[in-house]
């Protein structure tokens, strides 16, 4: 047992978190008033491996462990919930997939573009009518020639006006149960796409959301990712995957507002005392702090299960329930502790605790979670 | 071709300092790279990037200090060293410039010694005078920008920030300067660049190494002990009265009788 970073994943934390203290931090107000990431931001980012995290390097990337992306992660949530999830996003739900599954000539034709620091890439999954139940996708893709012709509407597609392409969940084929979908790339810019403005919503505004249509789209056969009909299973291995990097952008949104907290109950007279002299405050200070700490153990541990190539479903989706309700609870007692303060605009709380309360959704909520948690026990058990 | 950016881990500029009971100075744990010697290292490889010169990062101290020193690799420096011995602890900033100069001497083909403008721990920057010294250079101190050089016919030109205004200095090399914030945006370190530095052990020169003796290591100059500042006292008094008028006036008194005014 060893909880020592390597030497390359220390050196890696802390150039992340003095770039993002200068580039990120001080903005994050501004993205969030202006619903816009930073892009001379972005564009600084390939060089840091941040728009490329676990890409190989032929293709632009930085080619790291999961261990060393959740450092990343938790740095960018710590300094912009927006960028962090956009980051996110990027990252795990569009790269990867390609990473993972993509031809040589898909690597070659989209890799290198996506860790520009330009653009982000975007994964369709959600509909009007089926979120969590992917199974009820909608959105159909037929064979035409030597094309697809794709028809139907996604909702909720995070990057996707910042994307040259998106990875999409279409429905392949009827009556084939688990086996009806597949993923297939749509480029952006072809004819019949229509992206609608980013949707209006509680928080991390600068993490733009879309609503997109899709209308008789044609693109390649080959714009195919992997197998045909293993779509479903291919976006529930990336979502495996993804949550440990939200788990990741979780622990950092809380330690931001622990952060803020200790700040402030540190400065903050009340009755002949600081806030931090009150034992009130000390004891949300201790619970945010040992939530944080159980919060970040779990997600190093999804991560070093991922990175030993041993199943790491349950404690990807362990890392996420956990980090994402902890890291409501700290947003909410950094904001009770700063009192009518942390509810003002003038200060980070209001906007850390508008940018977490999606972690408990996206990339399957809690409850979702809480179900795979329980079947991957059960199938442990026997039972 | 040859560049020496010497640099320094410090405690961190937000770190809260303070003062024990038994007069050792607390400064967290927390060492960061001098926020002035990021300046050094960034302009130190963009001459590097310009002048295909190449780039040692120098440390004095104990084994923190690599720290700073990978930093440095992380940017782009192409090798560091890391110059210590027990009989350096404690040591003025003469005995260090000492060590520092015996450094240079030893890399052999040195042309260009950079610092950042100061330590802001000690806030001094006599080590960079005394090590021009000693290397019997010529100081260029307060550079905000590097105007020409000319590693071939041995010449820099460089502006300097002065109290009058800005002041512009050729000079031959060898030289030693110290650059001031704003010469260049920091670089930030790169993955491949972290990798590479990971991956590196830092040699240790010590006394020997450098062919000081002991004497050399013995400083003219010790710290005798840490106080805490002076707790600042003072109260606020609200002055009443009738109108503004009456106020100010009373307030003008009081700061009559308190001789302020």
């Amino acid at each position: 047992m060893d909880f020592k970073l390597t030497d390359e994943q220390r050196l890696f934390q802390t150039a992340v978190r003095s770039f993002c203290e200068r580039e990120i931090k001080p903005y994050a107000a501004e993205v969030d008033e202006t619903g816009r990431l930073r892009r001379e931001a972005l564009a600084k980012m390939p060089d840091l491996g941040l728009v490329g995290l676990q890409v190989p390097e032929d293709y632009g990337g930085a080619n790291f462990d999961s261990i060393s992306s959740a450092l990343a992660m938790e740095e960018l949530g710590r300094a912009c919930g927006s960028t962090g999830l956009s980051l996110e996003a990027h990252n795990e739900l569009c790269c990867m997939p390609i990473v993972r599954w993509g031809t040589e000539d898909q690597k070659g034709r989209f890799l290198p573009r996506l860790t520009s620091g330009e653009v982000l890439g975007s994964l369709a999954l959600t509909e009007p009518d089926s979120g969590s139940d992917l199974m009820g996708t909608q959105t159909r893709a037929v064979k035409d020639g030597g094309e697809w012709v794709i028809n139907g509407a996604k909702v909720w597609i995070t990057n996707a006006s910042l994307a040259p392409v998106i990875v999409t969940l279409c429905k392949t084929e009827k009556d084939a149960g688990s086996r009806s979908f597949s993923l297939i790339l749509i480029e952006t810019d072809r004819a019949g796409v229509t992206i609608a403005p980013p949707l209006p919503k509680m928080g991390t505004h600068g993490s733009p959301a879309h609503m997109l249509t899709f209308s008789d789209v044609r693109v390649p056969l080959d714009n195919l990712l992997g197998q045909e009909g293993r779509g479903l299973y291919m976006v529930l291995e990336t979502l495996d995957s993804g949550r440990i990097a939200v788990g990741a952008l979780c622990v950092g949104l809380a330690q931001a507002a622990f952060e803020e907290a200790v700040r402030y109950s540190t400065e903050r007279r009340a009755f002949g005392k600081t806030l931090a002299d009150h034992q009130a405050i000390q004891f949300k200070l201790a619970d945010m702090a040992t939530q944080i700490e159980a919060g970040r153990l779990l997600v190093y541990r999804a991560a070093w299960a991922k990175d030993q190539g041993e199943p790491y479903s349950k404690l990807a989706s362990m890392a996420k329930l956990f980090t994402s309700e902890a890291c409501e609870r700290a947003a909410f007692e950094a904001l009770q502790i700063h009192g009518g303060y942390g509810y003002s605009r003038e200060f980070p709380l209001e906007r850390i605790y508008r940018d977490q309360r999606m972690m408990s959704i996206g990339e399957g909520t809690s409850e979702i979670n809480r179900m795979v948690i329980a079947r991957r026990l059960l199938e442990e058990a026997g039972a | 071709m040859h560049i020496a950016v010497i640099t320094k881990s410090v405690p961190d500029t937000e770190a809260v300092v303070s003062v024990d009971a038994g007069g050792k100075l607390l400064a967290g744990d927390k060492l960061v790279v001098n926020p002035w010697d990021e300046y050094a290292i960034t302009e130190a490889i963009l001459l590097k990037e310009a002048h295909k010169a190449k780039v040692t990062i120098l440390a004095v101290g104990p084994e923190q200090h690599n720290e700073a020193l990978k930093h440095g690799l992380a940017i782009g420096c192409d090798q560091a060293i890391r110059v210590w011995d027990g009989a350096l602890e404690g040591h003025d900033s003469l005995v260090y410039a000492k060590a520092v100069a015996a450094a240079i001497q030893k890399l052999g083909d040195v042309t260009l010694v950079m610092f950042g403008r100061e330590l802001p721990d000690i806030a001094s920057d006599a080590h960079i005078f005394q090590t021009a010294r000693k290397l019997g250079w010529n100081l260029l101190g307060s550079v905000s920008k590097i105007e020409a050089l000319d590693f071939a016919a041995k010449t820099i030109r460089v502006r300097r920030l002065v109290e009058q205004g800005t002041e512009v200095l050729s000079s031959r090399l060898p030289a030693v300067i110290s650059v001031l914030k704003g010469i260049n945006e920091p670089k930030y370190p790169t993955f491949i660049g972290i990798r590479k530095a990971s991956k590196t052990e830092i040699p240790v020169w010590g006394l020997s190494a450098l062919g000081l003796d002991a004497a050399a290591a013995q400083g003219q100059a010790a710290v005798t002990g840490y106080r805490e500042l002076p707790k600042r006292e003072g109260a606020v008094e609200i002055i009443e009265g009738a109108s503004a008028q009456d106020k100010a006036a009373k307030l003008v008194e009081k700061l009559f009788a308190e001789k302020v005014l």
